[in-house]
């Protein structure tokens, strides 16, 4: 931790959570907003960051700038040094068996195009399928889209039911021999369904098909195993768990990695290059093209630590206290309902006001201090399937409080006063 | 009264209110006032695309003058276009064509609406102009 400069002060995974004292990690957190103290719970969205993460990126700059791998000077060997520390921080937060496994992106949805250009165009040929399931982003539907049309393989939706669960049956239903890829979101964006991936996983095995992970809303939330789940593809994002923007991990098992062909073509990914053939460079840097973002690597892996320092468990328990508590008290206001009613759920409240469109709600909310998104989340045909227009979503993190909440209710009531 | 008197008013009238609170229940109050569009105008080639609510808007030309209809499926966004329609309806084409709008920053529209929104602002104005230009268009072939 020296090494990058910065220190943790005000937490310790001993500790009791304290969820005062976290929250003064995270400046951000305390200004006004249209008059009223910021209440931010468009965390779904993007994470806000805590001031060793904030440090990270500045002392980086301010110390030991430089490019890495390569370099011969001391300012490069120390930025190597770090981004490498990075990646194996990032190989432990997942379990993955070797930092081989662990390739740095720009977030999630570059992880999923990666998979899909690189495995998807070799591997699958006309007449294959591709399963995926309604509730996906955007951003993993679309790149399976693009090289299903590319490949002439088939698209495959698995259902879901009214609570917002996979409906599992359905699933084993499309399994069959020409299943050559499933792709599924660990944890929804909009209805916040935890799903059971590890089910999925194996029924994708027995009959060959690999299987990718959409982790984005996963990772801010619980521990995640690569190895304890065997996925074959698992793709984060940095911003979605403490750290900067532009930054993610994809994790691949080496041995699919070694058989894809590269993503990009560039500087950093090349073991030797002639003008009649390139050969390219050894895991992980075979998918690392160009300089990549240092700093941002760097403050992920401090975000990391951050995360660590807490805990999951304490993390979890308090993110779940939440979700209980919010789902209760503004179940209280008339006409309210909660799109997104999973058992196994992650602190995320989907939901609709009789009568309100959400963007009236969101926009007086906003007025009130209060950040939540509403739209369709980047999930159309999700938003389709329950035949609504989007959502209204509020969705918590571990500095978030149930004074917040109170608030939040309070506000839903402002606007229907408002709009009465 | 001009376009430009107009906006004057409606300057003035936001002035009355300090809270952004207030001015935004005063905005409620107009879209809640904003006569309902006829259903018949409510098609696919009415609508303004650009913001996460839906604006349907509707122009005719009547005695040289251009006139507005419009409607929106969320109430702040129709007391948005209940604005825009009285500044811009019933002005001869040209004059809507060369109006500036400066109400929207002066009583702080623009500000409180995120870029994403603001670009549903900006559709909408460029569709009416497009409605004036097109109207003025008819008006000199006929």
């Amino acid at each position: 931790m020296a090494t990058t400069g910065v220190s943790i002060n005000a937490i310790n995974s001993s500790k009791p959570f304290d969820v005062e004292a976290i929250r003064k990690d995270f400046p951000i957190l305390h200004q006004k907003v249209n008059g009223y103290p910021l209440v931010y719970f468009d965390n779904a969205a993007t994470s806000q960051k805590p001031s060793v993460v904030i440090d990270a990126i500045s002392n980086y700059y301010k110390l030991y700038n430089s490019n890495i791998h390569r370099g011969l000077h001391y300012l490069s060997e120390k930025a190597t040094e770090e981004y490498e520390a990075a990646r194996e921080k990032c190989r432990a937060f997942i379990n993955a068996s070797s930092t081989n496994e662990i390739n740095f992106t720009k977030g999630t949805t570059e992880g999923i195009n990666l998979v899909a250009s690189s495995y998807g165009r070799k591997f699958l040929q006309p007449g294959d399928e591709v399963i995926i399931s309604t509730m996906e982003h955007h951003s993993n539907i679309v790149p399976w889209q693009m090289v299903c049309d590319e490949r002439g393989a088939k698209l495959r939706i698995i259902p879901i039911d009214d609570a917002g669960n996979i409906i599992m049956d359905e699933y084993k239903q499309l399994l069959n021999e020409r299943t050559k890829i499933v792709s599924v979101v660990y944890v929804s964006n909009s209805l916040g369904t935890i799903n059971p991936v590890k089910d999925i996983i194996a029924h994708a095995h027995e009959v060959g098909a690999v299987v990718m992970l959409d982790g984005a809303q996963a990772a801010p939330h619980m521990a995640v195993d690569v190895q304890a789940l065997d996925c074959d593809f698992y793709a984060c994002s940095s911003h979605k768990i403490f750290g900067p923007t532009g930054m993610g991990i994809l994790f691949g098992k080496e041995r699919l990695l070694e058989q894809m062909n590269p993503y990009q073509g560039g500087g950093e990914m090349i073991k030797e290059v002639t003008f009649e053939k390139t050969t390219y460079n050894q895991l992980p840097y075979k998918f690392e093209a160009g300089t990549p973002d240092i700093s941002g690597g760097i403050a992920m892996g401090v975000a990391i630590d951050y995360i660590n320092s807490i805990g999951y468990d304490k993390i979890a328990q308090h993110e779940h206290d939440l979700l209980v508590y919010g789902t209760e008290v503004l179940s209280q206001i008339e006409g309210f309902k909660i799109i997104g009613q999973a058992e196994e759920k992650a602190s995320v409240i989907s939901f609709l006001v009789d009568g309100i469109h959400p963007y009236d709600m969101g926009v007086l909310l906003d007025k009130q201090g209060i950040a939540i998104r509403t739209g369709h989340h980047c999930c159309q045909p999700l938003m389709d399937r329950f035949a609504i227009p989007g959502t209204c979503r509020a969705s918590f993190a571990f500095y978030n409080t149930k004074e917040e909440i109170d608030k939040l209710a309070k506000g839903i009531e402002k606007v229907k006063e408002m709009l009465a | 009264m001009t376009i430009n008197d107009i906006q004057n008013d409606i300057i003035e009238e936001f002035d009355l209110f300090e809270e952004p609170m207030e001015r935004y229940d005063y905005l409620i109050d107009i879209g809640k006032k904003l006569p309902e569009l006829d259903e018949r105008y409510k098609i696919v080639e009415n609508v303004v695309k650009g913001c996460q609510s839906t604006v349907w808007l509707h122009g005719y030309e009547k005695d040289g003058k251009v006139y507005f209809e419009a409607d929106s499926n969320t109430v702040i966004t129709k007391g948005i276009v209940g604005l825009l329609v009285r500044v811009l309806s019933g002005h001869e084409p040209q004059e809507i064509l060369d109006a500036e709008l400066y109400f929207i920053d002066k009583i702080e529209l623009r500000s409180h609406l995120s870029s994403q929104r603001s670009n549903g602002l900006n559709a909408m104005l460029k569709q009416i102009k497009l409605y004036a230009l097109g109207l003025s268009q008819q008006a000199k072939q006929a």
